[in-house]
């Protein structure tokens, strides 16, 4: 049964798919799915949900969850699930940046409370705001993989480790 | 791997099949394993840890307490589940999982009864070593069936897993992570789901309870009996929980053969209608237009005067929930006053095959057998409105043994397993089946000829007729939107001819909780007690009805909302000198036809047997007493009969009714084979065809009366549905105000706009507020705007 075996699957027809997003990202959505057994289409969700964030501008709205349900063929809660388990996706809209510090427990004890608490006082942004120019969100967020050179903060796709406030100060100046 | 092993559990030998869990094993030896998200129905997610064990194999010790719902069983196994370590594991569990728990057992309606505060005073503390805040989490609305108090939530997700593996609808999950997770539908919506219900039971905490039964009355105070569902044909097994002779609430009892563990919400919340305020609790008599009071002696004197006087002008009509007893008195009281006509099938029209049919018809296979299936076809039968836990089934072929689904109704059906559909008005119905049945190469022949000849088979009819024809079991089923069709005859000779040509078996869903035992007890005009042929054939339910009889008795049903055209029945009953109406509830159509009203007692306050859809009987006795002067039906009769002075009225016992019954019965085994040929023409094809479905929580008078049932998605409301492009075929839209014409019955409602429903067809549903002055359920209809 559903968890058992194959997961539970809710079709949607052909043509409600067809008019989903873009060519583009559903050709993109299919090469994913294609990594996948058949019945298991639904483990396509989470390249599928960054490649619709990203094409939203950075953010999922609730509707663009459902289209990804449907156009995976799952439950629309269990998009939900995945989009608010994992803190690379927003659920309401960000900056263009998005400057995000890991605060798991390497980067913790090499020092990035001290980015938070830099980045806050600067910017005057809470972890989850948003600068009052807009130039970027700043986000709290979990272990990253990079613990050998912690602390370690990411920036659009790109990682940047082993940081001290002035050093991020810089590349957040250098953000357009 | 099928051979058995031995292991050890607290040093007890218990025998395991290799693969089986732990948990599973202990269980079955009665060795108890604290649990949380662990429940034999559903998946295993081990992930509340409260199951840790300490094991250990072929001597070699396990370094870790492992989780009992998640390890598999094997040889040389020793599993220790009270030692010092795995004591010290469930203690540190559970201590985690009290973290976040309000302890507010005194205010909370699982207290008394929680799985929680049953482990919790076994492997807890009596004081928490955790100082910092506790986390709350925000209720959510899920309809008026289930009351949430989700900060009182331990992630067990089993109401999670319910719905994803049982229900096949996924309306809850667990969004957030970590101290953020929370247990929810993410978008606030009513669950609307015909099970949803059994997430109360499937709750280890008080975070999801029974919304009707809230603050009503603590576990400890209240009492348990067993009794039966009387609803569906099913026949659910229940535990009444009951307080100073009132029923507060209803539990599955578990019957793997029948509901497994299981209940339908139309069966778990149905027991409100109980306390209605149209509760019937004394005889009244119509005076002069107005209801009175009368003393019973006074009432049954008078009813039996005029019965009499009506003699073979009598006309008994019963609910086809009605007990086997009061079944079997009813028909020998009608037979005795020299009439015939006594039917309990109120949603048939078509009864040309009265002649032929089987006299003891069933479901064909067992209930259980219906998810080893792996072909099924569907006729006519909305069924997870008509029978919930029968589609349960079904979804179970489809899930396990991948079976395929196929469905012809006049209507698309909203399932929740893959299946193919045919919607079409009941004209293309029987097309569709007669194509299938080409396809198989049916020998048209007799009634069948034309139809059979004409069809032409079409791919997916080829598709339906080689499943059927492979697989080693199937079944097809007909319902009740078939058995309200103007053709059912035709579509029986057709589903028969089908199952005889693919080898296949041919079932009827019977329309309530002793459809099958109005056959035993021979309440049918065609059927004599024992499912024998009657001396004389009386007058089915339509045709006592299209020529009035002189009285009427009607038993326990509405005639505006529980007989297949209420226009037809309100017309005949005004006409009667004399309608006696023995019944648990009032209502305005019943008040307007009767003449005498007798209050007889509901399924939790009298005895009687029920035989469910595979022929089961199932006794069940009182637990309540009736309310006022409510009388169990069976009595009712048995006085009746006696001052009628009819032989046959000596019982002390609903037992001794019902051992009279099976006296009859000795030997009798259900069966579908048609005892001859079937003569019959398809009926007139319509321009437009009115399809009356009767909605999920409209079943019957109590369940009618059921105020959470009627509050939910399930209770369906007046509106003709119709296809997009038969609305505007009809120059109407979306909420326009139209007039219904079916001969001279009419109504007004609006139109709503359904893809579901095929062109040619108007879905208008019967047996709610609304549809009682329009005439049969299926047949012509045209639609006007007002």
């Amino acid at each position: 049964m559903s968890f058992r075996s194959a997961p539970l699957t809710i079709p949607t027809p052909p043509e409600v798919k067809a008019g989903l997003f873009t060519p583009e990202i559903r050709a993109a959505i299919d090469a994913q799915v294609a990594k996948y057994p058949a019945e298991w289409k639904q483990s396509a969700v989470m390249p599928a949900l960054t490649l619709i964030q990203d094409w939203n501008g950075g953010w999922l709205s609730r509707q663009l969850m459902d289209d990804v349900a449907a156009y995976l063929d799952m439950a629309a809660i269990a998009v939900y699930e995945v989009a608010t388990f994992y803190n690379m996706y927003d659920l309401e809209p960000t900056a263009k940046h998005k400057v995000c510090v890991c605060n798991s427990v390497s980067c913790m004890l090499n020092g990035s409370e001290d980015l938070i608490h830099h980045v806050e006082r600067k910017y005057g942004v809470k972890p989850g705001q948003t600068t009052a120019d807009g130039r970027f969100t700043f986000k709290e967020v979990e272990c990253l993989g990079a613990c050998r050179h912690a602390p370690a903060v990411l920036i659009g796709h790109s990682y940047h480790e082993h940081l001290t406030p002035a050093e991020l100060d810089k590349l957040i100046e250098g953000l357009g | 791997m099928t051979d058995k092993i031995t292991i050890e559990i607290d040093g007890r030998a218990c025998e395991a099949t290799p693969g089986e869990m732990i948990i599973a094993v202990a269980d079955r030896e009665g060795i108890p394993i604290p649990r949380f998200c662990y429940h034999k129905k559903l998946s295993i997610a081990a992930n509340c840890r409260m199951c840790l064990v300490e094991m250990e194999q072929n001597g070699r010790p396990f370094p870790k307490p492992v989780p009992a719902c998640a390890t598999p069983v094997c040889a040389g196994l020793k599993v220790q589940t009270r030692s010092p370590k795995a004591i010290e594991a469930q203690k540190g569990t559970m201590e985690f999982l009290l973290i976040n728990h309000p302890l507010d057992c005194p205010i909370c309606d699982q207290g008394g009864e929680c799985e929680l505060q049953d482990v919790a005073m076994g492997y807890g503390r009596d004081v928490s070593r955790y100082m910092e805040r506790k986390r709350v989490v925000m209720d959510e609305d899920l309809g008026p069936l289930i009351a949430t108090d989700m900060t009182r939530c331990i992630h067990c997700t089993r109401c999670v897993r319910f719905g994803a593996e049982i229900a096949g609808v996924r309306e809850l999950g667990a969004t957030g992570r970590g101290e953020g997770m929370r247990i929810g539908t993410f978008v606030e919506h009513t669950m609307a789901h015909e099970l949803s219900g059994n997430i109360i039971d499937l709750c280890p905490v008080g975070a999801l309870t029974s919304k009707p039964y809230r603050f009503h009355a603590r576990a400890w105070e209240l009492s348990q009996a067993p009794g039966l569902a009387p609803h569906d044909a099913l026949g659910s097994n229940l535990n009444l929980h009951l307080r100073r002779n009132q029923v507060l609430r209803v539990h599955p009892r578990e019957n793997e053969a029948i509901n497994e563990t299981w209940l339908s919400d139309r069966d778990r919340f149905s027991y409100e209608g109980l306390y209605s305020p149209d509760r019937l609790t004394s005889p009244l008599v119509k005076k002069d237009g107005a209801w009175q009071p009368i003393g019973w002696s006074e009432a049954l004197q008078l009813a039996a005067a005029r019965l009499k006087a009506a003699g073979s002008s009598l006309g008994t009509l019963m609910s086809p929930a009605s007990t086997l007893e009061e079944m079997y008195l009813a028909q020998k009281l009608t037979r005795g006053l020299g009439s015939p006509d006594i039917d309990s099938r109120l949603r048939q029209q078509d009864f040309r095959g009265d002649g032929t049919d089987p006299l003891f018809p069933w479901l064909g296979v067992s209930i259980a057998a219906v998810e080893r299936q792996q072909a099924i076809l569907l006729v006519g039968s909305d069924l997870r409105a008509e029978v919930p836990l029968l589609a349960h089934r079904v979804r179970k072929a489809v899930m396990d043994q991948d079976a395929r689904v196929f469905v012809v109704n006049p209507y698309r059906l909203d399932l929740t397993f893959p299946a193919e559909q045919f919607p079409g008005t009941p004209t293309a119905n029987l097309g569709d089946l007669a194509a299938i049945a080409k396809a198989l190469g049916v020998k048209a022949a007799g009634a069948l000829q034309d139809l059979i000849g004409q069809a032409e088979p079409a791919s997916p009819h080829q598709a339906v007729a080689d499943a059927l024809r492979q697989a080693e079991r199937g079944l097809i089923l007909l319902g009740a939107l078939a058995a309200a069709q103007p053709d059912y005859t035709l579509l029986k000779a057709l589903g028969g001819a089908i199952a005889q040509a693919a080898r296949v078996e041919l079932g009827f869903i019977p329309a309530a909780a002793n459809a099958l035992g109005a056959h035993l007890a021979g309440a049918l005009p065609q059927v004599a007690p024992g499912a024998h042929e009657p001396e004389t054939v009386g007058a089915a339910a339509t045709a006592m009805l299209a020529q009035p009889r002189r009285a009427y008795l009607l038993w326990n049903l509405e005639p505006g909302h529980d007989l297949v055209d209420p226009a037809l029945a309100l017309k005949a009953l005004g006409q009667a000198d004399f309608v006696l109406a023995c019944v648990s509830h009032r209502g305005p159509s019943l008040e307007a036809a009767a003449d005498l009203l007798l209050p007889i007692a509901a399924y939790t306050e009298t005895s009687g047997t029920l035989v469910n859809a595979e022929g089961t009987w199932q006794e069940f006795r009182g637990a309540v007493t009736p309310p006022g002067e409510s009388r169990p039906g069976w009595k009712v009769l048995r006085v009746l009969g006696n001052l009628l002075d009819l032989a046959g009225f000596e019982q002390d016992s609903s037992a001794q009714i019902a051992a009279e019954v099976r006296a009859l019965c000795a030997g009798l085994s259900p069966g579908n084979s048609p005892r001859g040929e079937v003569k019959a023409s398809p009926a007139f094809p319509a321009s437009l065809w009115r399809i009356g479905n009767v909605p999920l929580y409209r079943l019957d008078p109590l369940v009618r009366r059921a105020p959470a049932l009627q509050r939910a998605p399930g209770a369906g409301c007046f509106r003709v549905h119709l296809h997009p492009d038969q609305a505007s075929a009809l120059g109407l839209a979306a909420g326009d105000e139209v007039l219904l014409t079916q001969g001279e019955a009419s109504a007004r409602t609006q139109v709503s706009l359904s893809e579901a429903v095929p062109p040619g067809c108007a879905r208008v549903p019967a047996a709610v507020a609304g549809s009682e002055t329009l005439g049969v359920q299926i047949g012509p209809i045209s639609i006007a705007k007002a």
